[in-house]
């Protein structure tokens, strides 16, 4: 018997342990309740978890706040913390699924024309269809995620026609050719529009100020599904770390698990973007850091993504909006202030891996 | 067990035929090595087996024709080498050998008890317990290439296809690494297409050469038949002696020309 579960033992793979559940769930809990803590109302810990507890099915308390303070907890704070958990979390995973399915270490969720489309979109919507003009739907967001789905959409086509169809550096080349050439027309755009130029800057840099309850809804489908797609396939990114022809060999067919993986981190990103921006770093960090500490297996670096993605972007708009309050800093800045030096250290690491 | 046979098989590369026209056919459970010079087309018919190579003409396994089989289907019956395989920086040993168990493992799924259990006993036959959960980047050559081995040895394929499997390795390395082959050949009754440079070692392991030159099968047979002098400087432009010792088969020693005058004649300016 002992020699039996020893041997089990041996071809055990990596996995998420009950622990690492443990503290990735308290971390986003603790982060989420500083979150609604902190701003320009001093709102009491007391009354805030009274309140929150006040929601759970069967409890009922008097947490004691104000009509208008309970608004700010939960038309203002509780939104934006749950879309910074989401849209974090959502760009930390398609991060880790990039790198994995590219085989590169610094690939992140914008690779392959995501950030260029949005942007092109974005642009277009503010310069033609400006927010006075009363739109059934909010044309923003809808123009940042067509143009980022479209963005990848052109790659792959023509990732497709080259000598080596759909592999990964064939993708990664055309991706930079399809984001170079969006992003000229996103500032041919702006250009002939600058009255535009301060609004669209402020979206490049990534806001989460004006969200509420309409923004979470929006992208939550897409987090869901997308979160759950990549999941499924945590082992056969880790199949893929073997290399296409290898992955082959052993019964897959790289190339779709590549367009699969890549659609579903896109429909994420792009949901994403829309709402928030363009929020750099998170993708590239995140996963970095996890597999810094934990080693590279996808079991663990993708369910962990989602949970210490939302932690850090999160605490990152809490800088944001507290630093200078009652003035915020564009949430792209906190991240890359924070994530540029840790993303140097990745850099002197990947230079071993080549 | 399952024997491997090639018929006609030929393989183009942007309208270059790389392959042409090869028959070979590996008995069950006997172990025959491709030789030939570099580009000869060794690693090129490897993969063509593999089925990670448009090719055409016949390609049987157990007299099953491969052509028709799905990717799945073909990897529980042939497993897959290439010269340099790529270890994944921070993976774990067990996660690696793992790797071989996906044509047995549902496309979304993870790996059942059985399929756990099967690692532990490749990873126990191949003396890599203990070094389980090790990352893979940290084992000495040896090691991983038994890791290597261990991940084929997983996917329980009784063809196996292995290109190059000693270049890296130094000579006692290699002898053990072919020693293993042998061993897990007989043991579970493998049959072994190997592309091999080492020609001593490929007269030595295999029952059979077959000698590639230019995409085509120029001889083939036991070692005594295909490495003579005139043919290794015919196909390789190799100076050699091939010496016969008895009871360790052919030893083909490399001979360099010009022995006696070439320091002499070295201008010093």
């Amino acid at each position: 018997m002992g020699q039996e579960s020893l041997t089990a033992a041996e071809g055990r793979t990596t996995r998420v342990g009950a622990r690492m559940i443990i503290v990735v769930v308290t971390a986003v809990l603790l982060s989420a309740l500083l979150g609604v803590l902190v701003g320009a109302v001093d709102l009491s810990i007391g009354a805030v978890l009274a309140e929150l507890a006040d929601r759970l099915p069967g409890v009922d308390v008097d947490s004691g706040l104000s009509a208008r303070d309970a608004a700010i907890l939960w038309q203002l704070r509780v939104p934006r913390v749950v879309l910074a958990g989401l849209v974090g979390g959502m760009l930390a995973m398609a991060g880790a699924a990039f790198q994995g399915v590219f085989r590169n270490p610094l690939a992140d969720p914008y690779l392959l024309g995501v950030a260029a489309g949005a942007g092109l979109g974005a642009t277009l919507a503010i310069a033609y269809f400006p927010a006075q003009v009363e739109w059934p739907v909010s044309p923003l967001p809808l123009a940042a995620f067509a143009g980022a789905v479209l963005g990848v959409a052109v790659t792959y086509v023509l990732g497709r026609s080259a000598a080596r169809p759909y592999a990964a550096a064939t993708l990664i080349l055309a991706g930079v050719a399809v984001a170079a050439f969006l992003t000229a027309s996103q500032t041919f755009v702006q250009q002939q529009h600058s009255d535009t130029f301060r609004e669209v800057y402020a979206w490049i840099l990534g806001a989460l100020g004006t969200v509420g309850w309409r923004e979470v809804t929006l992208i939550l489908p897409y987090v869901v599904l997308s979160g759950a797609g990549l999941i499924l396939y945590r082992r056969l990114l880790d199949v893929m770390g073997v290399g296409d022809e290898e992955a082959d060999s052993v019964g897959i067919n790289s190339s779709r698990v590549r367009l699969v993986v890549v659609a579903a981190a896109t429909l994420g990103t792009a949901a994403a973007v829309a709402v928030s921006g363009l929020i750099g770093f998170v993708g590239i960090i995140v996963p970095h850091a996890i597999r810094l500490v934990l080693g590279s297996s996808y079991r663990v670096i993708l369910p962990l993504s989602l949970g210490f993605g939302a932690v850090f972007l999160i605490l990152a708009d809490l800088i944001a909006r507290s630093v200078l309050a009652p003035a915020e800093i564009p949430i792209g800045v906190v991240t890359a202030f924070f994530g540029a030096p840790f993303f140097l250290l990745v850099l002197a690491r990947s230079r071993r891996m080549a | 067990m399952s024997d491997l046979r090639l018929g006609d098989v030929s393989v183009a590369y942007n309208g270059t035929r790389v392959v042409n026209g090869v028959d070979i056919h590996v008995p069950a459970r006997s172990w025959v090595a491709l030789i030939g010079p570099n580009g000869a087309g060794k690693t090129t018919l490897l993969r063509a087996v593999a089925g990670l190579v448009r090719h055409s003409g016949l390609v049987e396994i157990g007299g099953r024709p491969a052509v028709g089989m799905t990717r799945r289907r073909l990897s529980q019956l042939v497993a897959f080498l290439p010269q340099r395989p790529i270890l994944p920086e921070g993976m774990t040993v067990a996660d690696y050998v793992s790797i071989g168990r996906t044509p047995y493992i549902p496309y979304w799924g993870t790996e059942s008890a059985g399929d756990r259990a099967e690692v532990s006993e490749v990873l126990e036959r191949l003396e890599l317990h203990g070094l389980a959960h090790r990352r893979i980047e940290s084992l000495s050559g040896g090691e991983s290439q038994r890791a290597v081995l261990a991940r084929a040895l997983a996917q329980r394929s009784e063809i196996l296809l292995l290109d190059e499997p000693t270049s890296a390795l130094d000579i006692g390395h290699q002898q053990q690494v072919m020693e293993l082959i042998d061993d897990l050949r007989v043991e579970q009754d493998l049959t072994v297409l190997t592309a091999l440079h080492d020609l001593t070692l490929a007269g030595q392991f295999a029952e059979r050469l077959v000698l590639l030159d230019q995409g085509v099968v120029v001889a083939e047979g036991p070692a005594t038949a295909v490495l003579t002098e005139e043919r290794i400087q015919q196909h390789y432009a190799a100076n050699v002696r091939v010496v016969e010792e008895p009871g360790a088969g052919l030893t083909v020693i490399p001979v360099r020309s010009n022995t006696s005058s070439n320091w002499g004649t070295i201008p010093h300016d």
